[in-house]
């Protein structure tokens, strides 16, 4: 056999044939909403993020400090052991510079791209990093191995979610060279 | 194991953005296609794998159930796999499972995809599979994931977006000679380079395309294989491996859960030295990065070294050792479960030396298709050989 002597199918469509009812379809958009429990382990992590400070739990087989907080360890396949509390400062291990939303559309010219980054936080063990945002940075002096602290929001205005931090800034100020840009 | 297991037949539809055809409606197309490849019929069929990604995408509901008819599937025992990006090597795996343990004799493997329903685009169905508590909030896209990878990768080993664009130029070429691609194209590194800049250092041109499509494949256990076909295709090794979900605690630049999924099907096949006993590879290339990322991975290139491979031309489809001959994802297009196995179908093919312009010369006698998926945290491995 020869996909080059098969009929293949799949009919393609272009934009044109919708518009101009060549062929017809139909849209639905669902109205549904959930809401989800936060859990024992992510809800005292939230708890403590209100507070203004990063929680990990410990397992005393495999000595690691988790982070997010886990009530099992993975790995040990037990119980973990106790709460503790990590840094606000930690070390980009990698990041991007997105110039897209969620939803695939674009930031509007002008407008400063998104820096999402894999932060380790200090306090957790190695390798511990969470998904987050970076700020106050020029996108041209991100680096990899670069030093990060918490920018929170103020105390009443905190809800319990991981957006009471605002995003991450450099520990220190940027050393003053620029470059030529990352492309 | 109960019986050696062979695939005897493959059929595929094209891959497009948008197809006019249901989602069942090409499951039927590319299920149909395969049993005329080898001549039978759904009655000939013991039971039926079914791959398809998240029902998230086409808005419908357990999906398995709602293309079962297409499938082949009413009246059989038939199962639903989904693994993410890896399910397209994934339903085939379970497929051996079937016809291996003996229970069946034969079975339909048949993956459908729609990614052409979600509106204004499926990235945004993509959000769902974040951490609802701990990640949604910080509103991601799927590529942030990748670009934070490829970024890491990058950076271990210090490799250059220029080599990186060479995947892309490499791939796309190759999809010239598929008759089933969505993105063919003839490219430059510099128009990888210079397309859209999406999430650095993901350009546009780094992405495979949305697309719908289709693929098929037929497994028979030995003897049947044998009398149906005098070219049977053996599956001499599956395996797949599952990592955390934390997946920001993983070393982002080695994906080690593919090297276990490696390890468990060249242990099957008695694989001891893949860089020389893998002739032929498929290694699952969403993104650029991807392919060079998973032939490390695979133990086809040292940690790193990929990227130098693809320079030096090895990996051409005339090279010593051809990756992604089909166009891969970035070329033939991603309609996901059913772009792993169009990559399954491209080394049965390959292995007949019935893959037309896209024959990879030498008769290779051993390849290995792999895919990719759930939260950039499944390998799936299978690997073929002609005797």
């Amino acid at each position: 056999m020869e996909l080059e002597k098969m009929k293949l199918g799949a009919t393609p469509l272009k934009e044109s044939d919708l518009k101009e009812g060549k062929v017809l379809s139909l849209a639905m958009t669902p109205d549904i909403a959930y809401a989800w429990d936060n859990g024992v382990a992510i809800g005292r992590y939230l708890e403590e993020l209100k507070n203004g400070r990063i929680i990990a739990r410990k397992c005393n087989k495999c000595n690691r400090i988790m982070l997010p907080p886990r009530m099992f360890c993975e790995l040990c396949w037990r119980a973990t052991d106790k709460w503790v509390y990590c840094k606000d400062t930690g070390t980009v291990n990698t990041f991007s510079i997105c110039y897209i939303n969620w939803d695939a559309s674009r930031i509007p010219k002008g407008q400063p791209p998104h820096i999402p980054a894999v932060i380790h936080v200090d306090g957790a063990s190695t390798f511990m990093g969470i998904l987050h945002v970076l700020g106050e940075v020029d996108p041209d002096d991100v680096k990899i191995g670069m030093k990060v602290k918490a920018v929170w929001k103020k105390p009443e205005e905190r809800e319990g979610s991981i957006t009471d931090i605002m995003y991450w800034k450099p520990l220190r100020p940027a050393q003053g060279r620029k470059t030529a840009g990352r492309r | 194991m109960g019986q050696r297991v062979a695939i005897i037949g493959a059929g595929m539809t094209k891959f497009v953005r948008r197809a006019q055809e249901t989602g069942k409606e090409l499951a039927w197309q590319a299920a149909k296609a395969a049993l005329d490849s080898c001549g039978l019929t759904l009655k000939d069929i013991d039971c039926i794998s079914m791959g398809c990604a998240p029902d998230a995408f086409d808005g419908v509901h357990m999906k398995g159930e709602y293309l079962s008819d297409g499938s082949g599937g009413w009246r059989k025992p038939y199962m639903r796999h989904f693994v993410g990006g890896g399910t397209g090597v994934f339903a085939p795996i379970h497929g051996w499972f079937h016809v291996a343990s003996g229970v069946f004799d034969t079975c339909l493997v048949v993956c459908s995809e729609k990614m052409s329903s979600c509106h204004p685009h499926p990235q945004g169905a993509f959000k769902t599979i974040f951490d609802h508590t701990t990640e949604q909030p910080l509103n991601p896209t799927l590529i942030w994931i990748f670009a934070l990878e490829y970024n890491r990768y990058m950076q271990t080993y210090g490799i250059s977006k220029r080599d990186i664009a060479l995947v892309s130029v490499k791939n796309k070429k190759n999809a010239i000679d598929h008759p089933a691609a969505h993105l063919p194209m003839e490219i430059t590194v510099d128009d990888v380079l210079n397309s859209e800049l999406l999430a650095w250092p993901v350009n546009r041109l780094d992405i495979s395309p949305a697309s719908d499509g289709a693929a098929a494949i037929v497994l028979a256990g030995e003897r049947t294989a044998r009398r149906l076909t005098d070219k049977p295709v053996w599956i001499e090794g599956v395996g797949w491996n599952l990592d955390t979900a934390y997946w920001a605690t993983r070393d982002l630049a080695y994906p080690r859960y593919v090297e276990k999924a490696a390890r468990m099907a060249y242990e099957m096949a008695g694989i001891k030295e893949p860089k020389k006993e893998i002739e032929i590879a498929e290694p699952y290339d969403p993104f650029t990065y991807k392919e060079l990322h998973h032939m490390e991975g695979l133990l086809l290139a040292e940690k790193g070294e990929a990227p130098q491979l693809l320079v030096d031309g090895v990996t051409q489809r005339d090279g010593d050792r051809p990756i992604c001959p089909s166009g891969g994802l970035l070329g033939v297009g991603n309609p996901i479960s059913a772009a792993g196995l169009m990559k399954v179908i491209e080394i049965f093919l390959q292995l007949r030396g019935e893959a037309g312009k896209r024959q990879v010369p030498g008769n290779p006698t051993c390849g290995l298709a792999q895919a990719w998926g759930d939260l950039m945290q499944i390998g799936t491995v299978i690997v073929l050989k002609n005797r």
